[in-house]
């Protein structure tokens, strides 16, 4: 708990980036079968904003829950959370969720494209969550597919392309809203090594470009590498950040 | 548009399990809209039944509906002939009549008193040109492949007319009729009643014309009436034919005349009425204008004259048509709930499978609205689906059921008839089950897109 109040503490120099995420006091309980299990036990830690920040921690640990409340499809049970400078904890499920569809993008293990779509209406249907007109969705689309590779690839649907093809259109459909934060939970775990390291540095490079916040959990050392900010969670506690 | 690219594709996701769906439904609306074209046959074949013998209006003098069957005579319409022709050359009218023609309707007792037999019948007196025409009514089409028999009534020959084949039976007329399956009455052996026919054959055989008929070959029976005085009353006539009624009842009761040899023994030599007017409309449809149009006109006229539709004078039509839109209604009530669950059992399948983009599509930023919108909307299309092919399946088995030329008997009517399905016309209807279907469909789909919704993004996100 001190480590957690020390990272939460430290001054925000004038040089340090905003944060993009802050956690004040959260605590996160579940009740299974009658049994109250506290999976986050009253965190408080920022994560600055346009930065490369990686949860890590082993299994159980928390981190897929912390990682749950920043993107807003979990709500702390109590505490503050504030997510690009919304206190989220206010909002109704409808206001989270169009907060979640201006604001937020996932990266997911297992991909989770929608089979019945094609790689471009994958990636274009965030914009039409935003109601981006037809013309403009449709340069940003076929721009986007252009920038993570798959131009060639726009009209297969996700059984018809290889698990890092199928990535590359999940970061694409993240990062094609223009989102302020990418959260990626585990990106390359169902990925080989060679791929993963290819995912790793496109997500590198389009971070660089975009200034977008990605906040990883993750335990695969090949991306935590990467990290420009580092989170450790253990039985959800928040152990001290290194940056 | 893409909510609606995802349903369409995710209908097309689980072949085998839609094409089974869309069977289901199919099968649902081929049922209900077989039947419901059937439905439609018999109630346009009731309907039809009844006004080609009663029209589909009758008017009666003021108290005839309720008392008249006591003694017709007394509830005689007076001047009828003005009234027929007012009614037809009423401008209002003009155009939506097809016959307007006097009836007499009486009782009494028909003898063949060379065989020294009598019974009870109950009589109508017609026009018989205009009986003709009143049965050749078929706005609905159902008759066009019946062939009517000579009516057995002539315009020129006042002293024909035509029996039930019970009546023809019981009077011992088969032979000469030459009546199939009729059998001979068995010889008489005691005295009774010999007297009274003595009597009556003597005041019938006062009422034969002094020259013979030119149908003398035809046979001959007497009937024997009250008129309107109160006297007994004796005609001949000639039967020409036994028609076939549909009822036991009707049948061993029935005579038809022509209206002047009605008159003749209802009035004797007093001023002969009618009992009613028989009023055929081209369309049904009109009937409710024409029956308000001759109540203003009865009205301006001071007629004391009341109106009956047909479904007053025939409650048996009333009955039948309750009977079989009451079994339609079943039938499309246990369709409809195959078809609910067939929905409800599919779409919960498909929201158990795709939970995880669920929550994907939630975790994405798509409403809960966005959601139970996705999964209604294959529902609907499912519905849609399903009813289009299963209506376009029945249309098919509709043609094929109207050319294997069966018959049947249906209620109401003594002989055989065609058995159709009435898929003429029937765009109203099959729209109105596609439109039930698919509601039913979509309706069904809430259950499961509900339960689709309601699922918390962790919660889905997790599952396997």
């Amino acid at each position: 708990m001190s480590a957690t109040m020390s990272a939460a503490a430290r001054p925000e120099t004038a040089a340090a980036p905003p944060p993009v995420v802050r956690f004040q006091n959260v605590v996160k309980t579940y009740d299974e079968d009658g049994l109250k299990v506290e999976a986050i036990r009253g965190v408080s830690f920022a994560i600055p904003k346009g930065r490369f920040s990686m949860i890590v921690g082993p299994s159980g640990s928390g981190k897929t829950t912390l990682l749950n409340l920043i993107g807003c499809i979990d709500r702390p049970t109590s505490g503050a959370l504030e997510v690009c400078g919304e206190d989220v904890g206010t909002l109704s499920d409808d206001q989270v969720t169009d907060f979640r569809s201006r604001n937020i993008a996932f990266v997911f293990q297992t991909f989770n494209l929608f089979p019945v779509l094609t790689a471009y209406e994958n990636v274009e249907y965030p914009l039409l969550l935003l109601r981006v007109p037809s013309a403009e969705r449709r340069a940003r689309t076929l721009a986007m597919l252009d920038a993570v590779g798959l131009s060639d690839h726009k009209d297969h649907r996700p059984n018809q392309l290889s698990g890092g093809q199928r990535q590359r259109v999940a970061i694409a459909r993240a990062l094609v809203k223009h989102p302020a934060l990418v959260l990626a939970d585990e990106p390359t775990a169902n990925l080989d090594t060679r791929t993963g390291a290819e995912i790793i540095s496109l997500l590198r490079k389009v971070q660089l470009e975009q200034s977008v916040s990605f906040v990883f959990s993750t335990h695969d050392p090949q991306l935590i590498s990467h990290a420009e900010d580092t989170f450790p969670i253990r039985d959800g506690i928040l152990l001290e950040a290194r940056r | 548009m893409m909510t609606f690219k995802i349903a369409f594709r995710n209908v097309l996701r689980n072949r085998r399990r839609s094409a089974m769906t869309l069977l289901a439904i199919a099968v649902g609306v081929i049922g209900i809209v077989l039947f419901g074209d059937f439905v439609r046959f018999v109630t346009a074949g009731l309907e039809t039944n009844a006004v080609d013998k009663v029209g589909h209006l009758e008017v009666f003098r003021t108290g005839y509906f309720a008392f008249g069957a006591g003694n017709p005579a007394e509830f005689g319409i007076d001047d009828y002939a003005s009234v027929v022709k007012a009614i037809g050359d009423d401008p209002a009218l003009a155009g939506k009549l097809s016959v307007v023609t006097p009836v007499v309707q009486l009782a009494g007792i028909a003898g063949n008193f060379a065989l020294d037999v009598s019974k009870t019948f109950l009589g109508t007196g017609v026009v018989p040109s205009d009986r003709d025409r009143l049965r050749l009514w078929d706005e609905h089409g159902v008759n066009r492949r019946r062939l009517l028999p000579d009516s057995g009534l002539r315009d020129s020959d006042e002293a024909r007319g035509i029996v039930g084949v019970g009546v023809a039976r019981v009077l011992g007329l088969c032979e000469p009729l030459k009546l199939d399956g009729c059998p001979a009455r068995p010889k008489k052996s005691g005295p009774d009643g010999a007297a009274l026919a003595v009597n009556l054959a003597g005041l019938a055989e006062a009422e034969r014309p002094s020259q013979s008929p030119p149908d003398d070959d035809l046979a001959r029976i007497d009937l024997l009436a009250a008129t309107a005085g109160g006297a007994p009353n004796v005609v001949n006539m000639l039967v020409s034919r036994a028609e076939p009624q549909a009822a036991r009842e009707l049948d061993d009761n029935f005579v038809a005349m022509h209206i002047a040899l009605a008159q003749r023994l209802l009035y004797g030599r007093g001023t002969p009425k009618a009992t009613g007017i028989v009023v055929q409309l081209r369309r049904t449809e009109d009937l409710a204008y024409a029956r308000q149009r001759l109540a203003q006109m009865f009205s301006e006229r001071h007629l004391d004259l009341e109106i009956r539709d047909f479904a007053d004078l025939q409650p048996f039509y009333k009955q039948a048509v309750g009977m079989f839109r009451a079994i339609f209604l079943f039938i499309s009530l246990i369709m409809g709930i195959i078809v609910l669950f067939t929905i409800v059992n599919t779409m919960g399948m498909s929201v158990m499978e795709r939970t995880t983009e669920i929550g994907t599509a939630r975790a994405m930023g798509v409403r809960r609205v966005g959601v139970r919108r996705v999964f209604l909307l294959e529902g609907a299309i499912l519905g849609a689906i399903g009813s289009t092919i299963g209506a376009a399946f029945a249309q098919v088995i509709g043609m094929v059921v109207n050319r294997a030329s069966l018959t049947w008997t249906p209620p109401g009517q003594a002989a055989p008839s065609p058995l159709e399905v009435l898929t003429a016309n029937s765009m109203g209807f099959v729209t109105l089950v596609w439109f039930a279907i698919v509601l039913a469909a979509t309706l069904a789909a809430l259950i499961p897109a509900n339960r689709g919704a309601r699922l918390e993004v962790v919660d889905a996100l997790r599952h396997v």
